[in-house]
């Protein structure tokens, strides 16, 4: 399969390259490692004029800080240094496993953390050739305008398929936005919407340029990954979790972030807030599994049925748990 | 020919494979690597709709698209064809029916792929819209919407029903009797290398077609058909595959299709399928519901089995009449079977066409059987590793269903995978979660009949000898990865005591070789291997002649080994290799010889009795232990024992190459794999959607080679290539079992299913069979078994 | 009777083409190729600099087939593109002899029969040197790690791990390779 025609446009800066994609427009489009973008072009799901290549801008690249004042990543840090990196490794390895959990090796070099943030969303009948999605008919996400997998939806429902942005919500990072007015920055958790087409709230001429994670100060965190293989898959299910607890092991934080259950990444809060002030038993835990379970709602456009991974929310959310409270 | 030599010099030994270096360092040219001047790219249209009628295409925004050198319909291609002389029931091209997504509708030849791509989406093409028929239900069900005009009723593509001995009297006598339905998914082949074809008609009116395929001499033989050129202006030639395993066996409409835009541009024309095409050529396993009865003694002597197999053929016919008869035709040779009923039947759906893969149609009803016997085992009390050693079925003896058995390795087999395990210690005494199963199985060694009816060889080599001891080995078999040109130099480089990197072989080139069959049902090291033993006996004979002649040695007291021909009795008293061709070559004339094999005929006479014979049938046997995650489902292979009876290993290194592949390839259908559909549509034609088992899911394993010396092989071999998969499925259902106490009776065992039926158990449901789909079988013949 | 629906297609594909000079450097000698800057670096290699050594088996990411090195790491050629990895250091399967002599991993591989169709082996080859040249003694679990994007559907993988380990061993003298009661073969 071969890439639709483009005109590629390399930035040296980054004020230029906002001002080259907000000039290009709709036709125009930013590509990081292109890993996400490169096979939706081949597969006609965006067919852009205009790439805007961000991979070597000098302001998107970088790690800095440490976890004690908190750390800045350059949104084209290729997923792999993440993993490398000593201090995320050993305070914010929920960013670290779930960096470390994306595709392939080969594709953690090529593919980025902010392309990581702004992966498309995915649905098993739109993640398809042109020819495959003409068969069975166009769906609104594009080139038609109705939604095969829940037919009566005003929206699409394709699933948010991201792993680092659960693990960042848990981790209560913020992103920069660069656009042709300024920079502002945005908690990771109001990035999204739960719109599988409009599933960013970010125009389309601002750039990710970076992401700021807090200090840790004795956050516990962890990432849980469902899918069939040991590689290559994306997630079906993603569970985040990172718990503050004080001396006497009673809980006074807590974040439980689900993947791929919806079109952007859910947050368990009932979850949360039967962990809060409570010390972690295995009853508990078992009962905020529950808890994070049931606002779940997986639709069948993706790997495995639905049922199956809604009962799995509650499993990945225990273990997850465990995990952090040090139970077996 | 299975006579042991008192020593080998090249046969068992661990050599390298001939083309080995090539392979690591990318020299290796497969079909899309090639590029010839002024070539053209075509591209396929393909039917959007699982079944509908064609009422027009117009073609004319393409033909104007610039860039476009031709486009063709099936107008041009009228002439069905297919792999089977009973189901020539395909066309290059549809003319009025399209039968499932995918089906080629039209083609475009162009200067580049995207020109071609382009140029079929302008093609427009009138549907009617037929109703689509995505199962077997389905399509029995609606006798008035006929996929094909031919069959016997409806959408049955083919209905068998036989009966060897009275099973009713078998029945009675038993003590224990048991019935279970399956379901074994369909799957597909996944080569890592996409299908590709070069067609170039020149100016003298010949056409070569360069291709991935396993089977050339079929190609070739389709391609004189439907092109209408006589077969001796067309010369095909099959690269080396980037993996077959079966679905690189048929002559597919994209070889066709090249050839005629060559014909019709005049320059040369290369195809690639995409992968999601790929998963349209299909061919790969049948979706099989299977049903079984059995009567057995307290000891678990098998008195009656009546067996009932509902396959799902997909669009088009393929191999499917071979495919149904082979579901019925091997339960009777591993163990004693004395009444066997067996009837199938494969229906036609709107899916791409099933066909071999890899144990074609034999790894359903092994699976099934073997999960069926662990139960019966169960029910008796014995332990399933001894019921299946006890009742075996003898060396050279005849089965009821008129099967000549050779020599008979499964008891050894079974034998060394219970102990190499430690079966004993751990079987039904491992802690919850954690279990292991057993298994056995048996395949042909290549088919007793070829498969289109004549009275010819299967395989011909022919070897010529230079005179600068240059030794060239021509056959038209295809290595597709199996190692077969190996094979080739390691025989003759044996019998002409020289050394495999002496030779050069030549091999799948229809103007080049004598015609091998094809890379198909495990044929390839037996048949060639003979053909090649034949061919080398000939020139060793007159080797032997001038160089005896010259030492003044009688001729039996001669060896050839290590480049030399030598006076076994006084080993310094010889002549070097180069210097004997010479000798010969002056005595005798410009030295060449061929070899051919034709496997023996089969005893059965009853119609079907075609399928199942083979010269020598292999055994392996399998012990899988895993680990169930009962919360998530999720199953860890730990580790794999397989152990096969290889007759004879002609090179060890490379049988356990394809036990490894095999169990792999195993594993990824009894865990994950499925060729599902969705609305009509292959729900997920991609590399990343339909699960293939990767580095991370690698069990431990541990192959064993046992030898039993079949005499139907080349220095006593048998096949390795597909057999060896069959006994794994079966081993990691009946280790699930042992794990966690609940049985799968469906292929793949995903996660969500083991879920499922722990939750069933939890609530004390059993797990219900699934149903069969309702057929009335026709009256079965009855064959009496001849009393062996 | 139902129509089929007749739809404006796409044929973007088609449309005015962006070319670049390009300078490429692959296994040490520099290419200056005037290509679309929509090809991906697999059709520069394969189809422009006719290094057909690298293969194909999805052009998705999705196998791994297409691997080569960029400055020693792997990277999938099907989703690179040749304008942004100029004056880097590109090597494909061609580049791993030295003038004829084989890397040890080729030796490896072909000896234990790691390359059955050999139609992944390329691209397993420069992932198994880049994991080598990072870390000449991998544990067992580092080697599957790191081949974990490519697939292979003839080797069931172990003949793969053991010529890893064998070209590891052979290329570091002293250290002992893993393999012990895994993947092995016992003959008759
Ligand atoms: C086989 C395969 C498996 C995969 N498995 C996984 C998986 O398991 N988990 C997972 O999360 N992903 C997976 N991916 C998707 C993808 O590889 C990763 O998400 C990757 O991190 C994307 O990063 P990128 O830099 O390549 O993004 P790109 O493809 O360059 O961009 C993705 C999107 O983000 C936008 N974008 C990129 N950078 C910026 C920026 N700085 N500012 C604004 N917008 C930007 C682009 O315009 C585009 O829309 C897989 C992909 C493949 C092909
Ligand atoms: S969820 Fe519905 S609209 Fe969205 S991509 Fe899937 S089918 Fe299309
Ligand atoms: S060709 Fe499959 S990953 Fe590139
Ligand atoms: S050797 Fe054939 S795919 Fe790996």
């Amino acid at each position: 399969m071969r890439l639709p025609a483009f005109r590629y446009l390399a930035p040296k800066t980054l004020a230029e390259a906002s001002r080259m994609i907000a000039d290009a427009g709709p036709d125009g489009m930013l590509v990081s490692g292109g890993t996400d973008l490169f096979p939706n072009m081949k597969r006609l799901q965006f067919d852009p004029r205009i790439l805007v290549g961000l991979r070597h801008l000098s302001e998107l690249l970088g790690v800095s800080g440490d976890p004690h004042r908190g750390m800045r990543i350059g949104a084209a840090t290729p997923l792999h240094q993440l993993g490398l990196h000593p201090a995320i490794r050993a305070r914010y390895p929920a960013l670290a496993t779930a960096a470390g959990s994306v595709a392939t090796p080969q594709i953690r070099r090529m593919g980025t953390l902010g392309g990581n943030l702004c992966v498309d969303t995915r649905c098993n009948y739109y993640n398809q050739s042109y020819e495959w999605r003409r068969a069975i008919g166009f769906c609104m996400k594009r080139d038609g305008d109705v939604c095969l997998v829940a037919p009566g939806s005003p929206r699409c429902v394709a699933v948010s398929s991201s792993d680092t942005a659960p693990a960042m919500m848990a981790l209560q990072a913020t992103v920069v936005l660069s656009g042709p007015d300024g920079e502002r920055t945005l908690p990771v958790a109001a990035l999204y919407h739960d719109d599988g087409m409009a599933y960013l709230a970010k125009r389309p001429e601002e750039i990710l340029t970076a992401i700021l994670l807090p200090p840790v100060d004795g956050l516990r965190n962890t990432y849980w990954k469902l899918r069939r293989r040991g590689s290559f898959d994306f997630p079906i299910l993603g569970v985040a979790a990172s718990l503050r607890l004080d001396g006497d092991g009673t809980c006074t934080d807590a974040r439980i972030v689900l993947g791929a259950v919806a079109s952007r990444p859910v947050e368990a809060i009932e979850a949360e807030k039967l962990l809060l002030g409570q010390r972690l038993t295995s009853d508990l835990i078992e009962e905020a599994a529950m808890a994070a379970y049931r606002p779940a709602k997986p639709l069948d456009n993706t790997d495995l049925t639905l049922a199956y991974r809604k009962r799995m929310a509650r499993v990945f959310v225990a273990r997850a748990l465990r995990e952090l409270a040090n139970l077996p | 020919m299975g006579e042991e030599k008192e020593e080998y010099s090249i046969i068992g030994r661990p050599l390298i494979k001939v083309d080995a270096m090539a392979k690591v360092t990318g020299e290796t040219k497969f079909a899309d690597d090639l590029a010839l001047p002024r070539m053209l790219h075509a591209k396929l249209l393909r039917s959007p709709h699982p079944h509908a009628r064609i009422l027009s295409i117009d073609t004319g925004p393409a033909e104007a698209l610039p860039g476009v050198h031709a486009v063709l319909t099936g107008r041009a291609l009228p002439i069905k064809f297919g792999i089977l002389p009973v189901s020539q029931d395909e066309e290059a091209l549809a003319t009025e029916k399209v039968r499932y997504v995918g089906d080629p509708v039209a083609a475009v030849a162009a200067v580049d792929e995207e020109t071609a791509e382009a140029a079929c989406r302008l093609i427009r093409v009138e549907y009617e819209v037929l109703p689509a028929l995505m199962s077997v239900g389905e399509a029995l069900a609606r006798e008035d919407v006929r996929i094909h005009d031919y069959g016997p009723r409806g959408n049955i593509h083919k209905e068998v029903a036989l009966e060897f001995g009275d099973v009713e009297e078998g029945f009675a006598q038993a003590d224990h009797v048991r019935e279970d339905v399956f379901f074994y998914e369909g799957s597909t082949h996944l080569p890592m290398e996409q299908h590709a074809a070069l067609a170039a008609h020149g100016p003298d009116g010949k056409l070569c077609l360069w291709s991935s395929t396993q089977t050339p001499h079929y190609v070739h033989r389709a391609l004189a058909k439907v092109l209408e050129l006589p077969a001796s202006h067309i010369r095909v030639i099959a690269l080396p595959n980037g993996g077959g395993f079966g679905g690189k066996s048929d002559p597919f409409s994209h070889e066709i299709v090249v050839c005629k835009l060559s014909m019709l541009t005049g320059r040369p024309v290369k195809i690639c399928l995409t992968r999601e095409e790929v998963f349209y050529a299909h061919r790969g396993r049948h979706p099989v519901t299977l049903w079984f009865k059995t009567g057995v003694t307290r000891g678990g002597a098998i008195t009656a089995m009546h067996f009932r197999s509902y396959l799902d053929g997909g669009a088009y016919g393929s191999y499917g009449v071979a495919s149904l008869y082979y579901t019925g035709a091997l339960q009777t040779v591993t163990y004693r079977v004395p009444r066997y009923k067996f009837e199938g039947v494969r229906v036609f759906t709107n899916k791409p066409p099933c066909g071999p893969k890899r144990g074609h149609g034999t790894p359903q009803p092994r699976c099934a059987l073997e999960v069926h016997l662990d139960k019966l085992a169960e029910a008796l009390g014995l332990d399933p590793s001894e019921m299946r050693r006890r009742h075996l079925v003898q060396p050279n003896s005849v089965t009821v269903n008129q099967l000549r058995i050779g020599t008979v390795g499964l008891g050894e087999c079974l034998d060394r995978v219970v102990e190499r395990s430690g079966w004993k210690a751990k079987h039904r005494k491992l802690p919850f979660g954690h279990g292991i199963g057993v298994a056995g199985s048996a395949y042909i060694s290549g088919a007793g009949l070829p498969i289109y009816w004549n009275a010819l060889p299967h395989s011909g080599v022919q070897i010529k000898i230079d005179r600068g001891g240059g030794v060239a080995v021509f056959c038209g078999s295809t290595d597709i990865g199996q190692g077969s040109d190996s094979v080739l130099a390691y025989v003759a480089a044996e019998e002409l005591g020289i050394e495999p990197e002496d030779i050069r072989v030549v091999t799948a080139d229809t103007d080049l070789t004598p015609v091998d069959l094809g890379s198909y049902s495990s044929r390839v090291t037996l048949m060639t291997g003979n053909a090649t033993i034949q061919a080398a006996r000939k020139l060793k004979a007159q080797l032997f002649e001038a160089a005896g002649e010259k030492l003044g040695v009688p001729f039996d007291r001669l060896r050839a080994a290590h480049r030399r021909i030598f006076d076994r009795d006084n080993p310094e008293a010889g002549i070097g290799f180069v210097e004997a061709a010479v000798l010969a070559e002056a005595k005798f004339g410009t030295l060449g010889a061929v070899g051919s094999y034709t496997p023996p005929k089969g005893l059965g006479k009853y119609k079907g009795a075609g399928v199942g014979p083979t010269p020598t049938y292999s055994y392996s046997a399998a012990v899988v232990e895993l680990t169930v995650d009962p919360e998530t489902g999720f199953i860890t292979v730990d580790k794999v024992w397989l152990a096969h009876d290889i007759g004879k290993a002609i090179n060890p290194l490379l049988v356990i190459g394809q036990i490894e592949g095999s169990v792999y390839m195993a594993l990824g259908e009894a865990l994950m794999e499925e060729q599902a559909f969705r609305k009509g549509v292959h729900k997920i034609p991609s590399m990343l959607e339909y699960k293939s088992p990767t580095f991370l899911e690698t069990p431990q394993m541990e192959s064993i080679l046992v030898e039993t010396l079949d005499p139907a092989g080349p220095y006593g071999a048998k096949e390795v290539g597909q057999g060896v998969l069959l006994p794994v499925v079966p081993a990691v259902l009946n280790a699930i079992y042992d794990a966690v106490g609940v049985r799968i009776d469906e292929v793949p065992a995903s996660p969500e299913k083991i879920v499922k039926a722990l939750e069933a158990q939890r609530r004390g449901r059993a797990s219900g069979n699934g149903r069969l789909p309702s057929v009335t079988f026709p009256e079965p013949t009855v064959v009496q078994p001849t009393g062996a | 009777m139902v129509p089929s629906p007749t739809l404006a297609v796409n044929i973007a594909p088609l449309r005015d083409v962006h070319k670049a000079l390009i300078r490429l450097r692959v296994n040490g000698e520099t290419h200056e190729v005037y290509v679309p800057v929509h090809k991906t670096l697999l059709e520069v290699l394969r189809e422009d600099l006719n290094l057909t050594g690298t293969k194909h088996g999805c052009e998705l990411g999705e196998c791994g087939t297409c691997t080569v090195l960029v400055d020693g790491e792997p990277v999938l050629s099907c989703l690179a593109l040749p304008i942004e990895l100029q004056d880097r250091d590109i090597v494909t399967v061609e580049g791993l002899a030295e003038r004829g002599v084989p890397h040890p991993l080729q030796v490896a591989f072909a000896e234990l029969g790691a390359a059955q169709c050999g139609y992944c082996t390329p691209g397993i080859l420069v992932a198994a040197k880049s994991l080598l040249d990072q870390n000449p003694r991998p544990t067992l679990d580092e080697i599957k790690e790191a081949l974990a994007g490519n697939l292979c559907r003839c080797t069931g993988y172990i003949k793969i791990l053991e010529a890893v380990e064998l070209a590891a061993q052979r290329m570091t003298g002293n250290w002992k390779r893993e393999t012990g009661n895994w993947g092995t073969g016992s003959g008759a």
